[in-house]
């Protein structure tokens, strides 16, 4: 993490941010009214007990999911009707809390398919994929990024689960995002792989604004400049890691329960 | 392990998915026995065209199932259109040249892949088996009350099938026309499947039909592609149809029926789904068992059938070619996976 | 008031068609809802069913209440046997391997039954009692079409109160509607399924021999209807036993009208609803969501 933290305070047009984001199941109020700012190049966690509503946020974000009300701005530009597909090339690319990867297909092919995507060679249906070599190399290079190089040729199905986890994460780079949402990147992995993923995130451009996602209070420690604290669907809380683990409302509503911080 | 500074394109992966298109050693040996067939069993041209027809309607569907990962069991609505459009154009005095008829077959069924695919690719799981089968269903019954152009039950017989090229006469009786026709049709299909299954659409169909959420989250446009699919698939399962009612100069019902349906399904698993060639040991496998044990004793072949189903279903998802591409990992642990 | 009773008696045919399509499709309904389970095979417990009690009947010298018994118990015990050795292999597993063990299951069933009791079609033998006509009043209709009735409406009310009132029947909505949860909260679902998997197929044992007599019984039976059955549950939503209810009796008196007065066309018709319905609503007409 060298290069120093980069400004906590606000700039006049955030990279991602979203205002009065409501979202409504039935009765249920999964977002309340949300204003939340992702900054560029930001490394920034979300946390919230189980139900919070972070799940929704992030498919909110991603436009899995309509708002009920409110907006998603982009670079201050309005994508809140803009369709998944879309935002994924508009650059907000995300991870699965649970594994959704080609699983039959080798690891190379999944980076493949998403780069394949991204540069617009998917629709080719004349070409040898192979001879995309463009993008079997950036393919290749992102995988040497994440030293995952001597799995390439290997069914992602074989691979161990935190070695998967990082192929969910080359996915999501083949992607270039500008915004990165990691919904728990580390959950199912035995402690002694997690350092894999967290060296892997450490290693992250500088120029992507990370949204973290997480329950564990090592990852969100060990990498936000900056917290919010959703709870039954509103934003609780904001503030620098130092704030959060002080604030003794947080405290009680969240982090004395995990008896972490 | 690997060399400190590795080339990243000299990678064996890469250099794996770079010559994944190129001819295997293998590949012309399907050819050459069906040529070899035409000489060696010259009594036998009938059967064999049956059997090449039914690895391209096999081939068709393997590029829904296999790669786009749709389970269908309505393919043969498509086949059955293809062979009914042929049929009712040459009883009808509108249009007998083969090969334009086979392209017209072809669009028709593109036409009608497209359209219900555009609406029936919505959804998914046990709704769209459904809907296919009615699909399929529907347009049976259809054909079944159109007598005036499709003869209804009986179906249309003695087509008048031009000469192919003008001068190649379809024999009824002596089929070498059809069954060179058929193998050079399938020939010329197959060649475009394998083009498409190598080439990055078809990539990303493995993709859509490994996680279908995750393409969505990459960016993709999933229904696009699987409309795309289905249209192509059912193109070629018309042209499989088509040449059906040409190579038989006749179509009646079954053509649409569940049984073709389910038949060209379990064909298909049998020698292996996605993988290109699944299509003609299945075909092959099954038709000569069918052919010989069926004449004999057709209730102990329907038995034996299930029970080979049951079995594949519960041990060998992969088909014959899933079995021999373990057993030669097994043998010789340099198998080209 | 002639055709006051031209209506009355097409709706009793329509109604007991309905009945019987019920009977046989409630337990696919419930099976599939519950495990996601493509059950293909179900035809062909409801024909076995069948078998069982035109046989028990005829050499077994049972009467007709005993024989449906018999009917019932048999299938369901050779229905558990293959739901523990075979079915329980493939939950989970991909729709393609359901499809095709379900397939390979009925041509096994079908090819034994020829093989031992001959392809030809099997009647009914009903006793003295249920032949001949009832007089209702506003018409005069064939007793066994009333029998069927009512014993449909018997069964459904208790399977009804069955769903809604026991302890079983409460878990089993719980797992059809979230199978996940159901499990977290301690619902065994493998014992669930088996005994739900043998007391469906026993269900079809008696719509296959109900309806024998008017759905004919040969060893055909397995796959002739079956596209009726899914179309049933389809309609009526996985795992909705009063939906299935609802549209077994629509299908039914929907397929007796149709092949009355449009002869032609009925068939085709019924795909087309079938089809837009599906659209419409992919989880069924009184199908909520299923997640």
């Amino acid at each position: 993490m060298a290069g120093g933290r980069t400004a906590g305070g606000s700039v006049s047009a955030s990279l991602l941010e979203t205002r009065g984001l409501c979202r409504n199941f039935g009765a249920l109020a999964a977002a309340r009214d949300i204003n939340f700012r992702l900054e560029a190049g930001a490394r920034h966690a979300l946390i919230g007990p189980n139900g919070a509503g972070k799940t929704t946020f992030v498919n909110l974000l991603t436009g899995v999911i309509q708002p009920t009300s409110g907006t998603v701005l982009l670079k201050g530009r309005d994508i809140t009707g803009v369709v998944q597909a879309e935002r994924v090339k508009l650059g907000i690319a995300r991870t699965f809390q649970i594994n959704r990867l080609f699983r039959r297909l080798s690891v190379l092919e999944n980076v493949y398919v998403a780069v394949a995507e991204r540069v617009g060679a998917a629709p080719s249906m004349l070409r040898p994929a192979g001879k995309r070599r463009d993008v079997v190399e950036e393919s290749m290079h992102l995988l040497e990024i994440l030293k995952m190089t001597d799995d390439a040729s290997r069914r992602v199905s074989e691979l161990s689960y935190g070695r998967q986890r990082l192929v969910e994460l080359a996915i999501a780079l083949g992607l270039r995002p500008e915004v990165l949402l990691l919904d728990e990147p580390a959950a199912g992995v035995p402690s002694a792989e997690s350092h894999i993923i967290l060296d892997a995130i450490d290693g992250l451009p500088r120029h992507i604004g990370v949204l973290i996602i997480d329950h564990d209070m090592d990852v969100v420690f060990r990498f936000a400049e900056r917290i919010t604290v959703m709870v039954s669907g509103s934003v609780f809380a904001s503030g620098s890691p130092g704030e959060i683990a002080a604030d003794p409302d947080v405290r009680a509503v969240y982090l004395g329960g995990a008896g972490h911080a | 392990m690997t060399p400190p500074a590795p080339g990243v394109a000299v990678h064996p992966a890469a250099l794996a998915l770079a010559r994944r298109h190129r001819l295997r050693a293998w590949e012309p040996i399907p050819w050459i026995l069906a040529l070899a067939f035409y000489f060696a069993f010259p009594k036998h041209l009938g059967f064999g065209t049956e059997v090449l027809v039914t690895i391209l309607f096999a081939i068709s569907l393997d590029l829904v199932l296999g790669y786009a990962g749709i389970v269908t069991l309505g393919h043969a609505a498509f086949f059955g259109v293809g062979a009914y459009t042929v049929g009712i154009l040459a009883k009808h005095g509108i249009w007998n040249e083969p090969v334009t008829g086979l392209l017209l077959a072809a669009l028709v069924a593109a036409v009608v892949g497209l359209g219900s695919g555009l609406v029936l690719l919505r959804t998914q799981g046990l709704t769209l088996l459904m809907l296919t089968l009615c699909t399929m269903a529907l347009l049976e019954e259809a054909a079944n009350l159109g007598h005036a152009y499709t003869g209804g039950f009986d179906g249309l017989d003695s087509l008048p099938i031009a000469p192919l090229l003008g001068v190649l006469e379809f024999n009824p009786l002596y089929p070498t026309t059809q069954y060179l026709y058929v193998l050079a049709v399938l020939f010329l299909c197959f060649v475009l499947v394998r083009t498409v299954v190598y080439s990055p659409f078809g990539q990303s169909l493995r993709g859509i039909r490994e996680n279908m959420l995750r393409m969505h989250a990459v960016g993709a446009p999933v229904r696009a592609r699987l409309v795309t699919c289905y249209t192509l698939s059912a193109a070629i399962a018309g042209i499989a149809g088509g040449i059906w009612a040409q190579a038989n100069a006749y179509v009646n019902l079954g053509t649409l029926g569940l049984d073709r349906a389910a038949t060209v399904l379990i064909i298909l698993v049998l020698g292996g789904h996605g993988r290109l060639y699944g299509a003609f040991v299945g075909a092959a496998a099954y038709m000569a068992i069918s052919h010989f044990l069926s004449k004999i004793y057709p209730t102990a072949w329907q038995l034996g059938l299930g029970l080979l189903l049951v079995v594949i279903a519960l041990f060998a998802r992969n088909g014959i070619l899933g079995l021999g591409e373990a057993a030669w990992r097994a043998v010789g642990r340099r198998g080209a996976a | 008031m002639i055709f006051g009773s031209d209506v009355a008696s097409m709706l009793l045919g329509g109604v007991a068609a309905g009945m019987v399509l019920f009977i046989v499709s409630v337990g696919l309904s419930v099976t599939m809802g519950l495990m996601g389970f493509v059950n293909l095979a179900h035809g062909g417990f409801a024909m076995l069913g069948g078998y069982a009690i035109v046989l028990a009947m005829k050499h077994g010298g049972l009467g007709f209440v005993p024989a449906l018994a018999f009917g019932f118990l048999a299938t369901a015990a050779v229905s558990v046997v293959l739901e523990r050795l075979l079915y329980a292999r493939l939950y989970g597993a991909a729709e393609l391997d359901q499809v095709l063990f379900t397939i390979g299951l009925v041509f096994v069933m079908i090819a034994s039954v020829t093989l031992l009791f001959g392809p030809e079609t099997r009647p009914l033998p009903l006793p003295p009692m249920l032949q001949g006509q009832l007089d209702l009043g506003i018409v005069v209709y064939r007793t066994y079409s009333v029998v069927l009735i009512v014993v449909g409406i018997v069964i459904v009310v208790g399977l009804w109160l069955g769903f809604e009132r026991t302890r079983m029947g409460a878990q089993i909505r719980a797992a059809v509607d979230n199978r996940r949860m159901a499990e977290s909260l301690g619902i065994n679902i493998g014992r669930l399924f088996t005994v739900t998997f043998a007391f469906g197929s026993g269900m079809a044992a008696l719509g296959g021999g109900l309806g024998a007599e008017f759905l004919g019984l040969d060893p055909q039976y397995a796959l002739k209807y079956l596209v009726y059955f899914l179309i049933v549950v389809a309609v009526g939503g996985l795992g909705r036993v009063t939906g299935v209810f609802c549209a077994a009796l629509l299908i039914g008196v929907l397929d007796f009208v149709l092949k009355k007065y449009v002869p032609q066309g009925g068939t085709l018709f019924i795909y087309a609803l079938t089809i837009l319905l599906l659209l419409w609503r992919p989880q069924g007409l009184f199908g909520g969501k299923a997640t």
